[in-house]
Protein backbone atom coordinates (compact mmCIF):
# COMPACT_ATOMS: atom_id res chain seq x y z
CA UNK A 1 0.00 0.00 0.00
CA UNK A 2 1.42 3.49 -0.40
CA UNK A 3 1.24 6.70 1.72
CA UNK A 4 -1.64 7.81 -0.60
CA UNK A 5 -4.12 5.13 -0.17
CA UNK A 6 -3.43 5.36 3.71
CA UNK A 7 -3.98 8.64 4.15
CA UNK A 8 -7.39 8.32 2.27
CA UNK A 9 -8.28 4.81 4.11
CA UNK A 10 -7.22 5.61 7.42
CA UNK A 11 -8.41 9.57 7.30
CA UNK A 12 -5.00 11.29 7.65
CA UNK A 13 -3.95 14.77 6.88
CA UNK A 14 -0.73 15.12 5.38
CA UNK A 15 1.99 18.04 7.10
CA UNK A 16 5.15 16.97 5.07
CA UNK A 17 6.73 14.55 2.26
CA UNK A 18 5.16 13.02 -0.70
CA UNK A 19 2.81 10.36 -0.57
CA UNK A 20 4.18 7.96 -3.43
CA UNK A 21 6.15 5.60 -1.11
CA UNK A 22 4.72 2.23 -0.10
CA UNK A 23 4.39 0.73 3.23
CA UNK A 24 4.56 -2.08 5.18
CA UNK A 25 4.05 -3.39 8.72
CA UNK A 26 3.90 -0.90 11.67
CA UNK A 27 6.05 0.09 14.76
CA UNK A 28 4.03 1.63 17.68
CA UNK A 29 6.99 3.69 20.41
CA UNK A 30 8.05 7.17 21.90
CA UNK A 31 11.71 5.79 22.85
CA UNK A 32 14.12 6.60 20.45
CA UNK A 33 16.37 3.89 20.92
CA UNK A 34 13.13 1.29 21.02
CA UNK A 35 12.74 2.72 17.46
CA UNK A 36 16.27 2.60 16.40
CA UNK A 37 16.41 -0.56 17.01
CA UNK A 38 13.13 -2.13 16.13
CA UNK A 39 12.00 0.22 13.11
CA UNK A 40 12.31 -1.94 9.80
CA UNK A 41 12.28 -0.88 6.39
CA UNK A 42 9.04 0.76 4.73
CA UNK A 43 7.15 0.61 8.76
CA UNK A 44 4.45 2.60 9.60
CA UNK A 45 5.87 4.77 12.69
CA UNK A 46 3.08 5.42 15.59
CA UNK A 47 4.60 8.02 17.98
CA UNK A 48 3.32 10.92 19.92
CA UNK A 49 6.92 12.22 19.56
CA UNK A 50 7.06 15.65 17.37
CA UNK A 51 10.77 16.95 18.07
CA UNK A 52 12.76 16.36 14.85
CA UNK A 53 14.59 14.09 16.34
CA UNK A 54 11.67 11.66 15.38
CA UNK A 55 12.72 12.29 11.37
CA UNK A 56 15.98 11.97 12.06
CA UNK A 57 15.66 8.09 13.16
CA UNK A 58 12.91 7.66 10.44
CA UNK A 59 15.24 8.21 7.73
CA UNK A 60 17.79 6.44 8.96
CA UNK A 61 16.05 3.60 9.51
CA UNK A 62 14.05 4.01 6.07
CA UNK A 63 10.60 4.31 7.86
CA UNK A 64 7.76 4.22 5.21
CA UNK A 65 6.28 7.07 7.23
CA UNK A 66 5.16 8.50 10.45
CA UNK A 67 1.94 9.30 11.82
CA UNK A 68 1.44 11.28 15.18
CA UNK A 69 -1.70 10.25 16.98
CA UNK A 70 -3.98 11.68 19.41
CA UNK A 71 -3.78 14.83 17.56
CA UNK A 72 -0.27 15.79 17.90
CA UNK A 73 1.39 18.15 15.61
CA UNK A 74 5.12 18.47 14.19
CA UNK A 75 7.47 21.07 15.66
CA UNK A 76 8.41 23.39 12.91
CA UNK A 77 11.95 22.24 12.21
CA UNK A 78 11.23 18.60 12.41
CA UNK A 79 8.35 19.53 9.81
CA UNK A 80 11.45 21.45 7.48
CA UNK A 81 14.05 18.08 8.19
CA UNK A 82 11.26 15.69 6.97
CA UNK A 83 10.73 17.86 3.82
CA UNK A 84 14.70 17.79 2.95
CA UNK A 85 14.85 14.24 4.16
CA UNK A 86 11.60 12.89 2.50
CA UNK A 87 9.92 11.27 4.96
CA UNK A 88 5.87 11.93 5.16
CA UNK A 89 4.23 12.99 8.24
CA UNK A 90 0.74 12.24 8.44
CA UNK A 91 -1.43 13.20 11.35
CA UNK A 92 -4.54 11.96 13.18
CA UNK A 93 -6.64 12.46 16.48
CA UNK A 94 -7.39 9.06 16.48
CA UNK A 95 -5.15 6.76 19.04
CA UNK A 96 -1.85 4.59 18.53
CA UNK A 97 -4.80 1.61 19.04
CA UNK A 98 -7.21 2.67 16.74
CA UNK A 99 -5.11 3.40 13.75
CA UNK A 100 -3.00 -0.21 14.43
CA UNK A 101 -6.43 -1.88 14.51
CA UNK A 102 -7.01 -0.13 10.99
CA UNK A 103 -4.09 -0.89 10.17
CA UNK A 104 -4.11 -4.42 10.67
CA UNK A 105 -7.28 -4.40 9.07
CA UNK A 106 -5.91 -3.31 6.05
CA UNK A 107 -3.01 -5.93 6.20
CA UNK A 108 -0.19 -2.85 6.12
CA UNK B 1 44.23 -1.64 8.71
CA UNK B 2 46.51 0.79 8.11
CA UNK B 3 45.41 0.94 4.08
CA UNK B 4 41.49 0.77 4.93
CA UNK B 5 39.48 4.17 4.44
CA UNK B 6 39.49 6.70 6.96
CA UNK B 7 36.79 9.19 7.99
CA UNK B 8 36.59 11.67 10.94
CA UNK B 9 33.47 13.88 12.31
CA UNK B 10 32.83 16.58 14.73
CA UNK B 11 29.83 15.78 16.79
CA UNK B 12 28.45 19.58 17.81
CA UNK B 13 27.55 19.07 21.91
CA UNK B 14 24.40 21.54 21.71
CA UNK B 15 22.93 20.62 18.33
CA UNK B 16 20.22 18.55 19.30
CA UNK B 17 18.78 19.60 15.37
CA UNK B 18 21.85 18.29 13.51
CA UNK B 19 22.39 14.82 15.78
CA UNK B 20 21.72 12.13 13.34
CA UNK B 21 23.54 13.52 10.68
CA UNK B 22 26.53 11.86 10.32
CA UNK B 23 24.90 8.39 11.49
CA UNK B 24 22.86 9.03 8.09
CA UNK B 25 25.98 10.14 6.14
CA UNK B 26 27.77 6.96 6.85
CA UNK B 27 25.32 5.09 6.22
CA UNK B 28 24.81 6.75 2.91
CA UNK B 29 28.64 5.96 2.43
CA UNK B 30 28.44 2.46 3.18
CA UNK B 31 25.55 1.48 0.94
CA UNK B 32 27.70 3.59 -2.08
CA UNK B 33 30.16 0.57 -1.00
CA UNK B 34 28.04 -2.04 -1.39
CA UNK B 35 28.11 -3.73 1.71
CA UNK B 36 25.70 -6.13 2.98
CA UNK B 37 22.44 -4.53 4.28
CA UNK B 38 23.04 -6.42 7.81
CA UNK B 39 26.17 -4.67 8.42
CA UNK B 40 24.92 -1.12 7.51
CA UNK B 41 22.46 -1.88 9.83
CA UNK B 42 24.35 -2.42 12.73
CA UNK B 43 26.46 0.20 11.86
CA UNK B 44 23.85 2.64 11.72
CA UNK B 45 22.57 1.91 15.12
CA UNK B 46 25.40 1.91 16.87
CA UNK B 47 26.47 5.28 15.83
CA UNK B 48 23.56 6.57 16.40
CA UNK B 49 23.04 5.86 19.64
CA UNK B 50 27.03 7.03 20.18
CA UNK B 51 26.56 10.45 18.55
CA UNK B 52 23.41 10.96 20.57
CA UNK B 53 25.38 10.21 23.85
CA UNK B 54 27.78 12.09 22.91
CA UNK B 55 25.65 15.35 22.69
CA UNK B 56 23.40 14.27 25.76
CA UNK B 57 26.15 13.23 28.40
CA UNK B 58 29.08 14.65 26.94
CA UNK B 59 28.88 17.97 25.18
CA UNK B 60 30.22 17.05 21.63
CA UNK B 61 33.61 14.93 20.33
CA UNK B 62 34.83 13.53 17.35
CA UNK B 63 34.31 10.11 15.59
CA UNK B 64 36.15 7.98 13.58
CA UNK B 65 35.09 4.94 11.31
CA UNK B 66 37.61 3.07 9.78
CA UNK B 67 36.48 0.77 6.61
CA UNK B 68 38.40 -2.27 5.88
CA UNK B 69 37.30 -5.15 3.90
CA UNK B 70 36.90 -7.32 7.17
CA UNK B 71 35.44 -4.36 9.27
CA UNK B 72 33.96 -1.78 10.04
CA UNK B 73 35.85 -0.11 13.21
CA UNK B 74 34.02 3.23 15.07
CA UNK B 75 35.69 5.30 17.38
CA UNK B 76 33.48 7.56 19.31
CA UNK B 77 35.84 10.20 21.62
CA UNK B 78 34.87 12.84 23.81
CA UNK B 79 35.97 15.20 26.89
CA UNK B 80 32.74 14.94 28.82
CA UNK B 81 32.68 13.74 32.27
CA UNK B 82 33.57 10.25 31.71
CA UNK B 83 31.46 7.57 33.67
CA UNK B 84 31.58 6.43 36.83
CA UNK B 85 30.36 2.83 36.42
CA UNK B 86 30.75 1.16 33.16
CA UNK B 87 28.96 -1.91 34.35
CA UNK B 88 26.17 -0.37 35.80
CA UNK B 89 25.90 2.40 32.70
CA UNK B 90 26.11 -1.05 30.71
CA UNK B 91 22.34 -2.01 31.96
CA UNK B 92 19.37 -1.82 30.20
CA UNK B 93 17.25 0.84 31.72
CA UNK B 94 20.40 2.77 33.06
CA UNK B 95 20.04 6.11 32.48
CA UNK B 96 21.31 9.81 33.98
CA UNK B 97 19.67 11.75 31.07
CA UNK B 98 17.74 14.49 32.28
CA UNK B 99 13.99 15.24 32.45
CA UNK B 100 14.49 17.76 29.23
CA UNK B 101 15.90 14.94 27.45
CA UNK B 102 13.80 12.26 28.25
CA UNK B 103 10.74 14.38 27.43
CA UNK B 104 12.47 14.00 23.40
CA UNK B 105 12.01 10.23 23.88
CA UNK B 106 16.14 9.81 25.02
CA UNK B 107 17.08 8.78 28.23
CA UNK B 108 15.69 5.06 27.41
CA UNK B 109 18.97 3.49 28.89
CA UNK B 110 19.33 1.42 26.11
CA UNK B 111 22.06 3.01 24.23
CA UNK B 112 25.50 1.03 25.32
CA UNK B 113 22.96 -2.13 25.75
CA UNK B 114 22.27 -1.56 21.50
CA UNK B 115 25.52 -0.41 20.93
CA UNK B 116 26.83 -3.86 22.49
CA UNK B 117 24.07 -5.88 21.14
CA UNK B 118 24.77 -4.54 17.43
CA UNK B 119 29.12 -5.16 17.45
CA UNK B 120 31.53 -7.89 17.34
CA UNK B 121 33.69 -5.83 20.01
CA UNK B 122 33.32 -2.82 22.09
CA UNK B 123 35.66 -1.44 24.53
CA UNK B 124 35.07 1.59 26.69
CA UNK B 125 37.89 3.09 28.25
CA UNK B 126 36.98 6.56 30.37
CA UNK B 127 38.48 8.83 32.96
CA UNK B 128 36.28 10.80 35.20
CA UNK B 129 36.70 14.24 34.75
CA UNK B 130 38.63 13.95 31.09
CA UNK B 131 36.41 11.80 28.80
CA UNK B 132 35.56 8.97 27.36
CA UNK B 133 36.37 6.63 24.34
CA UNK B 134 34.33 4.00 22.98
CA UNK B 135 36.05 1.36 20.76
CA UNK B 136 33.60 -0.75 18.35
CA UNK B 137 34.17 -3.56 15.60
CA UNK B 138 31.69 -4.52 13.36
CA UNK B 139 33.01 -7.73 11.52
CA UNK B 140 31.96 -7.68 7.87
N1 LIG C 1 29.83 9.51 26.19
C1 LIG C 1 29.38 9.44 27.45
N2 LIG C 1 29.91 10.24 28.42
C2 LIG C 1 29.47 10.17 29.69
N3 LIG C 1 28.50 9.35 30.11
C3 LIG C 1 27.94 8.53 29.20
C4 LIG C 1 28.33 8.54 27.83
N4 LIG C 1 27.60 7.61 27.18
C5 LIG C 1 26.78 7.06 28.10
N5 LIG C 1 26.98 7.60 29.31
C6 LIG C 1 26.32 7.21 30.58
O1 LIG C 1 25.79 5.91 30.45
C7 LIG C 1 24.37 5.93 30.67
C8 LIG C 1 23.69 4.89 29.79
O2 LIG C 1 23.82 5.24 28.42
P1 LIG C 1 22.73 4.72 27.39
O3 LIG C 1 22.64 3.23 27.50
O4 LIG C 1 23.05 5.26 26.05
O5 LIG C 1 21.37 5.31 27.94
P2 LIG C 1 20.76 6.80 27.84
O6 LIG C 1 21.58 7.56 26.85
O7 LIG C 1 19.37 6.57 27.37
O8 LIG C 1 20.85 7.39 29.20
C9 LIG C 1 23.96 7.35 30.40
O9 LIG C 1 22.76 7.70 31.03
C10 LIG C 1 25.15 8.13 30.94
O10 LIG C 1 25.09 8.21 32.35
MG1 LIG D 1 22.06 6.84 25.03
Amino acid sequence: MNVSELKEKLGLTQVAGTDAGEVSGCYIGDLMSLAMARLEEGNVWITIQTNLNVVAVAALKEAGCVILADGAEPDADAKAKAEAEGIPILVSKKSAYTLAKELGALSV
Amino acid sequence: MSNGMKFRYPVDGNDFTRAGEISSKVKKQLKQLGLPPEVIRRVAIIMYEAEINMVIHANGGTIDVEITPEQIRLVFSDTGPGIPDIEKAMQEGFSTASHEVRELGFGAGMGLPNMKKNSDEMKIDTRIGVGTIMDLIVKI
